[in-house]
């Protein structure tokens, strides 16, 4: 199987540019109306829905942000009525909200035709057993992926995130062929593999997967394909314009193929927000231009890409999208988990025992991302026995896990110890190598 | 009851001795020293012949303390002395949480205890005529 849908990846890059600035002017018209947070941006600069044409009026377009969603927190920003959502998804946000996504089945079935455009660019067709071992929940990894795989008629194994030794059983009872997970746990699979002594080929007949969630290196690359001698796609998406599947590499690895007809992608400045030309490094903005249930206009993605219109042997004529090099904010991603620095703060305001004086280390030991948080204890915080320091460690793990979704090793040290800067960055070590 | 401090130690080399230095140079003399150590961080538990001066100089130098007042005892010179007290005290539903001995001029023992019930246990000990200091 080459392609899921050869006439939308195929199409004529004249058709595809009608196509766009078509679905562009009706997004428009409907995010005027139905979208009260955008219609007062558009509002502010006095610019009508007639005044865009097509999809070069794009950049007349105010941006939408991370800080919209938040304000308008959790339904502000749903254009579908409330008849016609039928799931939310969500992801962190800087203060310890939700950053929630709603979605219509519209933009279900078109998140899923994505999702099963990327799994036929990994190898998969509709005789295969797709393990997903992405988390399932209000993360878009694990829905995502399962989506994409009925969706292309192929088996969905929905085996979710964890659990080791059974993920071992699954893969090699079933004989999944394609697999998606994190890279990082891709590779903490294959030592795994390894340890229990299976074989690849035999007992592990992986032939492909979409690794994603979470940035990684060419070399990770090589030796996920290496070590189990499959063809292994970055795959890109976020959970406000739809989970992964939004990009994708095909066989000749020439940079993800952005679903153009569905998700318009532009690159700016990340100073000055002006556009770019192709080729050039800057902040991902995205438009949706089928979604109905949170549409989203020049979406800030935060993270560093550049595009390239070059042609693709694989024959696809949507744009590519060169690896994610970092971001624009201070967002960390853990494990595929989106944890920003401020919601690390809130939640030590919020425990007396210790200060707001804190250093996060990240690190990637046994390539799992491990996050430790250095903070200063308070001086009346302090007692003579060991039992009631650890406690306040304990109650304090148990308070960052819930607010940032994701374990932290909490280290208490004595007040004035951490380094006071001005600078977020500074608080911030990370050790791995990206 | 007599009073100790506890310091805070974050596991860094040389920590113990940064502490010590800073006494030293106040010129408090210590006359006992124990610690409660984890993977990562130890309790220091001191006294010295000046504990208020010691918090102030040990608290400006950055380290984090807490004063706690013990239980102390003289403990008789012999054997099973100390195991009689204790099952005592046991008995009596007293727990201790930590102790240490700390330096006489006489060379009798000096215990110090820290205990949940601090009035409890110095009454028992004078019923058992234990000397309290």
């Amino acid at each position: 199987m080459k392609y899921f849908q050869p006439e939308l990846e195929t199409m004529s890059l004249a058709d595809k540019r009608a196509l766009q600035s078509e679905k562009l002017v009706k997004t428009v018209k409907y995010v005027y109306e139905r979208q009260k947070p955008y219609r007062e941006k558009m509002d502010a600069i006095k610019l009508r829905p007639s005044d865009i044409k097509g999809i070069e009026d794009i950049w007349k377009l105010p941006f939408t942000q991370k800080s919209d969603l938040r304000n308008s927190y959790p339904f502000g920003m749903m254009a579908a009525d409330r008849k016609d959502l039928v799931r939310l998804h969500a992801s962190s946000a800087t203060t310890g909200k939700l950053t929630v996504s709603g979605y219509t089945q519209n933009d279900i079935d078109i998140w899923a035709d994505c999702a099963a455009r990327s799994l036929v660019m990994a190898g998969a067709d509709q005789n295969s057993i797709v393990h997903v071992c992405y988390g399932y929940g209000l993360f878009t990894g694990g829905l995502g992926m399962h989506y994409g795989a009925e969706r292309l008629g192929a088996i969905a194994v929905p085996a979710s995130a964890g659990n080791t030794q059974r993920q071992l059983q699954l893969l090699s009872d079933f004989k999944a062929d394609i697999i998606c997970c994190t890279p990082s746990y891709a590779i903490y699979l294959i030592e795994e593999i390894e340890k229990a002594g299976l074989k690849i080929g035999t007992d592990i007949v992986l032939k492909g997967g979409c690794f994603g969630a979470e940035a990684w290196t060419e070399e990770m690359r090589n030796e996920i394909e290496r070590r189990l001698n499959i063809h292994a796609c970055d795959i890109y998406g976020l959970s406000e314009i739809s989970g992964p599947g939004v990009a994708n590499d095909c066989e000749y690895k020439r940079g993800m193929h952005f679903q153009d007809d569905h998700y318009f992608p532009e690159i700016v400045d990340t100073e000055t927000l002006e556009p770019l030309p192709i080729g050039e490094r800057g902040e991902l903005v995205i438009t949706t231009l089928d979604r109905t249930g949170m549409p989203l206009i020049r979406y800030r993605t935060r993270d560093i890409a550049a595009l390239d219109d070059s042609p693709c042997p694989c024959g696809r004529t949507t744009i590519k999208m060169k690896r994610i090099t970092g971001r624009s904010d201070d967002m960390l991603i853990i494990r595929g988990v989106n944890v920003f620095p401020s919601q690390i703060e809130s939640v030590l305001l919020k425990n007396p025992a210790v200060q707001p004086h804190y250093h996060i280390n990240v690190d990637r030991v046994n390539n799992l991302d491990t996050l430790e948080i250095v903070v200063e204890l308070s001086p009346n915080a302090f007692s003579d026995t060991v039992a009631d320091v650890e406690a306040i460690r304990t109650k304090l793990a148990g308070e960052m896990a819930s607010g940032i979704s994701v374990s932290a090793k909490i280290t208490l040290v004595s007040p004035g110890t951490i380094e006071r800067s001005e600078g977020k960055s500074k608080r911030i070590t990370d050790r791995r190598k990206i | 009851m007599i009073n100790q401090l506890a310091v805070f130690l974050e596991n860094r080399k040389g920590r113990i001795g940064d502490c010590c230095k800073v006494l030293r140079d106040a010129g408090i003399n210590l006359s006992s020293m124990s610690i409660a150590d984890t993977t990562d961080f130890g309790i220091l538990r001191l006294m010295t012949n000046d504990n208020d001066k010691a918090f102030e100089v040990l608290k400006r130098s950055g380290f984090m303390c807490a004063m706690v007042s013990l239980v102390a005892m003289r403990v008789p010179d012999r054997p099973g002395a100390l195991a009689d007290i204790l099952i005592a005290l046991d008995e009596a539903g007293v727990n201790i949480e930590y102790l240490y001995s700390f330096a006489s001029d006489n060379g009798s023992a000096h215990i110090g205890f820290k205990t949940n019930d601090a009035d409890k246990a110095a009454s028992l000990l004078v019923k058992l005529g234990v000397e309290v200091l």
